[in-house]
């Protein structure tokens, strides 16, 4: 980690569809390591985009995003690294329908992993051939692992997760046969298992029947209480007084307010957050 | 009419050995050119479906996505009969290759018309899957291609099974037109036992009947196939499997 432990630094964040069709126009947000930001607004103000600009899965359109401190919404960035290391949840889940419960859990880490050892492995044959032309042989590159090891351990860490939330059984069954909320829980288990430094919420509970919504929460309450970093975007007001650190209130591309629960729920400043408070509380 | 007359003719001819070759080989062929264009149709009709569906934000995606289009448009404009004299009559010719065999020509061309009209069924595979799975998938920082892959593709061709079921059958039957290019198919087998007593009823009802078969056959076997690509929604297709 690096500057006061600054997990992610968003500067002049814009996001346009097209002409005209400007859904952020500025956006200035920093999320320290274990802080816990909740993201509000009305229903189009673009939580969602802000939300997932954050891993980029849109593409900004100005500004950027420092992960880690890299600018990660430099198109030359290499994307797909640093999205390991920045979970995401989305409201419908999302579990990939042709794997099981296990192979969704393991399938990033193992394929990561076994990319990564093919790369070292392809490396070392060539540090290898060159060697044998050489008086000073170069060092191979350490292999920790092998390709064994690492299925093994994935697979070890997607059933440790699993027993956490209680589905251990499910493991072999496929997404179909799951209720809303196990589905969910197992897709929340699914980007932990990638052990991410920060978790992307976007609206987790929304698809989710009612008495379906407690257990999801409770699992993401706990997470945070395990110092998890998090970005939420939610409805759910009693969990954002709960558990935010701060709570951002996004309206018209901007962040027109921004606060401890406190601040935003009992002394609100902005009319349209007043507006907006008075027909969510 | 006489059908006892005509039969015994047919019997007559097959007891040669020859004629017996004659009408395997021509089976055999008729398979060989179906299956194995079928493989080479699913894997070009693949490769084009995701270079169609692909975003198109760099040039080379954009060149690529061109190219495709003018490669369905010719292989969809124009009748397999003209494709396999052009390719067996002139394109050869023209590039000098003298060595090589009827029917290697023949399962080329088949596997290449068959790409550009799997390449639309497989467009409609891809896009009838839940953008949510490529986007889960890239999230946790797998590349487009190896969501695509592991996740996107698998269910677009559960999606598409039976499409591609018509697919095959539709070769099967076109495999009497490798008759043009001289290889020996079923069609060709069974014509000449025709000629043998000038007695062509029966070997033609014959004929049809071994279409019919390997169709049935084919049906069946995409019903199989939709059966084990199903294990991933038993809630949906078995009612006692809801609460498991
Ligand atoms: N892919 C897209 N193409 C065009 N417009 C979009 C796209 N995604 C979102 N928008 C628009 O951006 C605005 C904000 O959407 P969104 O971020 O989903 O809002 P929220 O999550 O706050 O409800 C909406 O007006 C929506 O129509
Ligand atoms: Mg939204």
């Amino acid at each position: 980690m690096n500057e006061n432990n600054i997990i992610l630094k968003v500067e002049g964040l814009k996001k346009s569809f097209g002409d005209g069709n400007d859904v952020l126009k500025g956006i200035n947000l920093t999320v320290k390591q274990g802080e816990k930001v909740v993201i509000l607004g009305a229903s189009g103000s673009g939580k969602s985009t802000l939300l997932r600009c954050l891993n980029c899965m849109e593409d900004p359109t100005g500004g950027s995003i420092y992960f880690n401190g890299e600018d990660i919404a430099d198109m030359k960035t290499d994307i797909n690294k640093h999205r390991e290391h920045i979970g995401m949840v989305f409201q419908q889940f999302n579990l990939f329908n042709n794997k099981t419960v296990l192979e969704n859990i393991m399938m990033a880490p193992v394929h990561i992993g076994v990319t990564k050892y093919r790369k070292r492995a392809v490396k070392n044959f060539f540090i290898k051939l060159t060697n044998v032309f050489k008086k000073n042989k170069s060092e191979l590159i350490p292999i920790e692992k092998t390709v064994k090891e690492i299925k093994a351990e994935a697979e070890e860490r997607a059933y440790a997760l699993l027993r956490r939330i209680g589905l251990e059984e499910k493991a072999e069954v496929y997404p179909s046969t799951l209720s809303g909320g196990q589905k969910q829980r197992i897709a929340i288990v699914r980007a932990l298992a990638m052990n991410p430094d920060v978790m992307l919420f976007d609206e987790p509970t929304s698809a989710l029947d009612p008495e379906m919504v407690g257990e999801v929460l409770d699992l993401i309450k706990t997470l945070a209480d395990e110092g998890m970093t998090m970005v939420v975007v939610t409805h759910e007001m009693g969990f954002a007084r709960e558990v935010a650190d701060r709570i951002i209130f996004v309206d018209e591309g901007v962040i027109k307010e921004e606060g401890t629960p406190a601040e935003i729920f009992d002394n609100p400043k902005d009319a349209r957050l007043k507006d907006f408070l008075s027909k969510v509380l | 009419m006489n059908w006892g007359v005509k039969w015994e003719k047919f019997i007559s001819t097959m007891e040669g050995e020859y004629f017996r070759e004659l009408l395997l080989t021509g089976f055999l062929n008729t398979i060989k050119v179906a299956v194995l264009g079928l493989i080479i149709g699913i894997v070009i009709g693949t490769v084009i479906a995701v270079i169609k569906v692909a975003p198109k934000y760099s040039r080379i995606n954009r060149v690529l996505d061109k190219i495709c289009t003018v490669y369905v448009a010719i292989f969809r404009g124009t009748p397999m009969v003209v494709q396999l004299l052009l390719a067996y009559y002139v394109l050869l010719p023209m590039l000098g290759i003298k060595e090589v065999e009827s029917i290697v020509v023949g399962i080329v061309v088949f596997g290449m018309n068959s790409g550009s009209y799997v390449s639309e069924i497989m467009r409609g595979g891809l896009n009838s899957v839940d953008k949510g799975q490529m986007e889960a998938g890239r999230a946790l920082g797998l590349s487009y291609g190896t969501t695509m892959i592991k996740v996107v593709i698998p269910q677009a061709v559960k999606n598409i099974l039976p499409t591609l079921g018509n697919e095959f059958i539709t070769l099967i039957k076109e495999t009497s037109v490798l008759s043009f290019i001289t290889v020996y198919d079923l069609y060709t087998a069974l014509s000449t036992i025709g000629s043998k007593n000038y007695e062509k009823m029966v070997p033609y009802l014959v004929m049809a009947a071994i279409y019919i078969v390997l169709v049935l056959l084919i049906t069946l076997l995409v019903k199989l196939l939709e059966n084990i690509f199903a294990k991933s929604d038993r809630a949906r297709t078995n009612p006692k499997a809801k609460r498991a």
